[in-house]
């Protein structure tokens, strides 16, 4: 059984991509590491590929929006090496008003139901994913929810108003 | 049950009654309630304790659930209703035969309750038309039996010929049914 630091971790990303990796910081005892979004999936094929970081595991993945960055748009990806409990998120960001990531079914197939929730709540599209429709919302729902500008509410709710629910 | 039978109005005498039909089928569709129960969150919990031992809905002729719509007289829905669940429900309610009654126990079936929110219905009857509402968050197993009672009581005084009156189309037509 090897044991990964995080500084082993880092020194081989860096090797491998350089400038690639913009940061990495220890974020509540996990390894976070931000990357440029044209490397993403290389470095996630890396860390999977690579036989003593063997990240084998998708723990999870997400859509990130943060409107006051210049670059509000994400996705996270979390990778679990299970024979030597090591574990990295990783974090890409972009401008794109419309982001298009690669898809990362060809690696782990459970990728597939996560693409497709980040796409049915970010609008985010997955290149080469199998089937890219939205998977918990209703089909004929417009918009996507978790952006920030979306109106949680139900705008046809008659009963609450400005007065009372500060609407 | 023999308590909540009131005896019929009509003519008696040694041996017989007489009465109308509307009032014998009344009685005899009140003490006999099919109920589904389309159980989506606590307000189903809550059911469930209804139709236990203690508070016990056996007690009032609704013992027997229908899973079915087909075979179902009540439709009960407890719980929240997502917009993605709502053609489901549509097409239960749309399922089981005439007469129907619907009952929506809860804050949630009500009026969505406290998820005023884009995924969630704002109340069941958005889609489908209901007989009687049981607030509560969730509602306890009195409030539901009250809630059933009501039913009973609008099961026992439906006039034979509601379900072809024009009043009744209409209000299907208003949800779009048939």
């Amino acid at each position: 059984m090897s044991n990964i630091t995080a500084e082993l971790a880092i020194e081989k990303l860096n090797n491998q991509f350089g400038d690639q990796i913009i940061s990495s910081e220890m974020l509540y005892d996990f390894l976070t590491v931000t990357v440029a979004k044209k490397s993403v999936k290389d470095v996630i094929k890396f860390l999977h590929d690579d036989a003593e970081l063997n990240c084998h595991f998708l723990t999870t993945m997400c859509g990130l929006h943060f409107p006051d960055q210049s670059e509000q748009f994400g996705m996270m990806y979390q990778l679990h090496n299970m024979v030597a409990n090591f574990r990295i998120r990783i974090k890409t960001f972009t401008a794109d008003a419309e982001p298009v990531f690669e898809t990362l079914t060809d690696i782990w197939p459970s990728a597939n139901w996560m693409e497709r929730e980040a796409f049915d709540f970010f609008g985010f599209r997955f290149h080469g994913h199998p089937k890219l429709k939205r998977i918990l919302n209703m089909d004929s729902l417009e918009g996507w929810p978790l952006r920030k500008e979306f109106p949680l509410e139900d705008p046809f709710r008659a009963d609450k108003d400005d007065k009372m629910f500060g609407r | 049950m023999s308590q909540n039978v009131e005896k019929l109005e009509g003519f008696e005498g040694p041996g017989f009654l007489a009465t109308s039909l509307d009032k014998a089928v009344g009685l005899a569709r009140k003490n006999s309630l099919w109920p589904l129960p389309f159980a989506t969150s606590c307000c189903g919990i809550e059911f469930m304790a209804t139709m236990a031992s203690t508070y016990d809905l056996g007690r009032f002729g609704a013992e027997r659930l229908s899973f079915s719509p087909r075979q179902a007289d009540l439709l009960m829905v407890m719980g929240t209703i997502s917009k993605k669940m709502g053609p489901v429900l549509r097409q239960v309610y749309e399922q089981m035969a005439e007469p129907k009654w619907v009952l929506a126990v809860g804050a949630c079936a009500t009026t969505g309750g406290i998820f005023d929110t884009y995924s969630v219905l704002q109340g069941i009857d958005r889609i489908i038309p209901v007989d009687v509402y049981v607030p509560g968050c969730p509602p306890r197993p009195e409030q539901i039996l009250d809630g059933v009672l009501k039913i009973q009581e609008l099961v026992q005084n439906e006039s034979r010929r509601r379900r072809e009156s024009p009043e009744y189309l209409e209000l299907l037509a208003s949800y779009g049914i048939e």
